[in-house]
């Protein structure tokens, strides 16, 4: 199929329906509205479910009632909207449903702003809602990789049943990029859905549930989605280095827009002679641990530098995951704001000129 | 152990053979049969799923012979949305308690009557919440005590009891909204016949039905089984009047 120019928002909102999400629930907030009035022409043609709810608490709950049905179901929203919606996805979790969840970020906290950013990073992947659970979470740094990553989230979240979230931000939802679609959707063969609630004809009723008042299965439920996150860890990280090479004396650790203008940065510092890498995790959660641990750990990374549109929420994962091995500096702007490649790059040129300094202090010392 | 050979009286089919958690004296018991009455009467056991409430019928899951979700609280209303409209051959119904109808979940049921959704709402109404020991809900009476108002519900702070069965039908949207009561056996005969009209509108796809079904709860009003049902005719009925609001048949009654 021939490449054609959508809007990012757009783009997903296509992807959804051509993994067969049929099902889609929506409250306009920007900024994301598109996917909202795209659907909204898109699902009659395709004979889907397309409802603007009453607010975003009733979006998340009707997605639980429509995942209930065993069908494929979606909806997008922007971070106060996500927020609302944290009810219903711990609900999910708990009961084991799948859906995919678009979070166009945008910056706040509260009401925020309605320009990009990566703010919602901890919500997104350290729960959220209430209770022991996660959900799987995807980023996307550009159009095209987010329309391969929604078709991938219905794919994971039928694998797993459980909540996939897709975490882009404004730039991502707004920008127009060429795209390409497959020609016909093909995914790895899933289990038949015999848990999905529909009509006990000739079987015993099946209850979709998060209650279990005895605390002994309310335990071995948790271990059970535990067991769950755990696979997710070893089967889905995924990740991309982009320049990475035995030259670099800075790893940078970026996703999204973001690591698309650290891409630039390292692009520009090449010309003038500096060697930087960029490790770019795809999953954020599963976070990629073992490969961020081995290319932080390679003999020419002096430091790390990661670069965030949020006060540095990726930061505490990373350092978490490189456990002091080496010094981890940290770049971000937020509240909407999304940095320029220059003020970026400032930031490596401070950072060669200080571990310099300190190297050569070292030798005199 | 005498039998008899003819069954004059039985468990309904839509009934699972088990003991309910429900105190002695709370009528869930007798909504839950008239439920399961209404679907094994319309055929529709084997192509319904309930929408189960948080609040004393939070387990209905347990005794009912049919698929269920569990829904948080309030939001029955928007799950039932979700699952009908992706599987609009099914029967689906919620049943709600007043906390969880009428406090937090006002928004989803409004909207759902709303939008015409075709599924039905069976709303237990005992003006308290139950599960979490007797506290003050939006259909407490002037006056009536509970554990949050213990000196009696003062309208001045707390504003009036809502009727949730003439909020609804100031609606434009064709519903049909009955308020029955379930302290007299004529009383129950009278609520049966609203609950099985409710599953034959939806069955119909006609429109959204609500029964709403004034009930008793002998514990947190702190009386016997048949004092409550007393103090219901007594009170509940003066202030919910019984009777049809809506009908897709006749627009407002």
């Amino acid at each position: 199929m021939a490449k054609i120019l959508m809007k990012g928002n757009e783009a997903i909102a296509e992807a959804a329906i051509r993994a067969g999400s049929l099902v889609y629930f929506c409250y306009p907030i920007t900024p994301q509205t598109e996917v909202a009035e795209y659907m909204a022409k898109r699902m009659p043609e395709v004979g889907g479910v397309f409802l603007q709810a009453e607010s975003e608490i009733a979006v998340g709950n009707m997605l639980f009632g429509a995942s209930s049905s065993g069908r494929r179901v979606f909806t997008s929203s922007s971070s106060p909207g996500i927020s609302l919606m944290q009810e219903a996805i711990s609900y999910m979790a708990g009961a084991q449903l799948p859906c995919v969840i678009l979070n166009i970020m945008r910056g706040g906290p509260g009401l925020g702003g309605i320009l990009p950013a990566q703010s919602d990073y901890l919500q997104a992947t350290k729960g959220g809602g209430h209770g022991d659970y996660r959900v799987l979470v995807l980023a996307p740094s550009s159009v095209q990789e987010a329309v391969d990553l929604t078709m991938l989230g219905f794919h994971l979240a039928d694998k797993y049943r459980n909540p996939v979230m897709i975490i882009g931000d404004g730039m991502i939802g707004q920008m127009m990029e060429p795209v390409e679609f497959p020609e016909k959707y093909e995914e790895p063969e899933l289990p038949p859905k015999d848990w999905a609630a529909t009509g006990a004809k000739g079987r015993p009723p099946i209850v979709i549930k998060s209650l279990h008042l005895d605390p002994y299965v309310l335990e071995d439920n948790s271990i059970v989605l535990d067991k769950k996150y755990r696979q997710m860890k070893r089967d889905e990280p995924r990740y991309e280095l982009y320049k990475v090479s035995p030259g670099n004396r800075i790893l940078i650790v970026s996703y999204g827009t973001m690591a698309r203008i650290c891409q630039t940065v390292i692009d520009e510092l090449e010309t003038e002679g500096i060697s930087v890498g960029l490790f770019r995790p795809i999953t954020v959660f599963p976070y990629p641990e073992e490969a961020l641990r081995k290319e932080a750990n390679k003999k020419n990374i002096e430091s790390i530098l990661t670069v965030e549109m949020s006060m540095g929420q990726m930061l505490e994962d990373v350092e978490r995951i490189v456990q002091g091995a080496r010094p981890i500096k940290f770049f971000g702007r937020t509240g909407g704001i999304v940095p320029t490649p220059d003020e970026v790059k400032e930031q490596i040129k401070k950072m060669i000129r200080s571990d310099t300094a300190a190297n050569s202090r070292k030798k005199r010392g | 152990m005498f039998q008899s050979e003819t069954t004059i009286f039985g468990r309904p089919t839509a009934l699972r053979e088990t003991v309910t958690h429900y105190c002695p004296g709370c009528t869930h018991g007798v909504i839950h049969r008239l439920v399961a009455e209404a679907i094994d009467q319309l055929g529709l056991r084997e192509r319904t799923v309930g929408v189960a409430p948080v609040g004393c019928s939070v387990l209905a899951y347990n005794y009912f012979n049919c698929d269920f979700l569990e829904s948080p609280h309030g939001r029955a209303p928007a799950l039932a949305t979700g699952y009908k409209r992706s599987r609009p051959d099914m029967i689906v119904f919620t049943y709600q308690g007043d906390g969880d109808l009428a406090s937090i979940g006002m928004s989803e049921i409004v909207h759902a009557a709303n939008r015409n959704e075709k599924f039905t709402t069976i709303f237990v109404n005992n003006a308290i919440y139950g599960m979490t020991g007797g506290q003050m809900a939006p259909t407490t009476l002037a006056g009536q005590v509970t554990s949050t108002c213990p000196a009696g519900r003062d309208i001045a702070k707390t504003g009036h009891p809502i009727r949730m069965a003439e909020l609804l039908s100031a609606l434009v949207t064709p519903t049909y909204i009955e308020r029955v009561s379930v302290h007299s056996p004529q009383h129950i005969i009278a609520a049966k016949r609203a609950v099985r009209r409710a599953f034959e509108y939806q069955a119909a796809n006609r429109c959204f039905s609500m029964v709403e079904v004034l009930s008793t709860c002998p514990t947190n009003w702190g009386m016997t089984p048949s004092d409550s049902t007393a103090w219901l005719e007594e009170n509940l009925l003066k202030y919910y009047p019984l009777g049809v609001y809506r009908s897709p048949d006749k627009g407002a009654v």
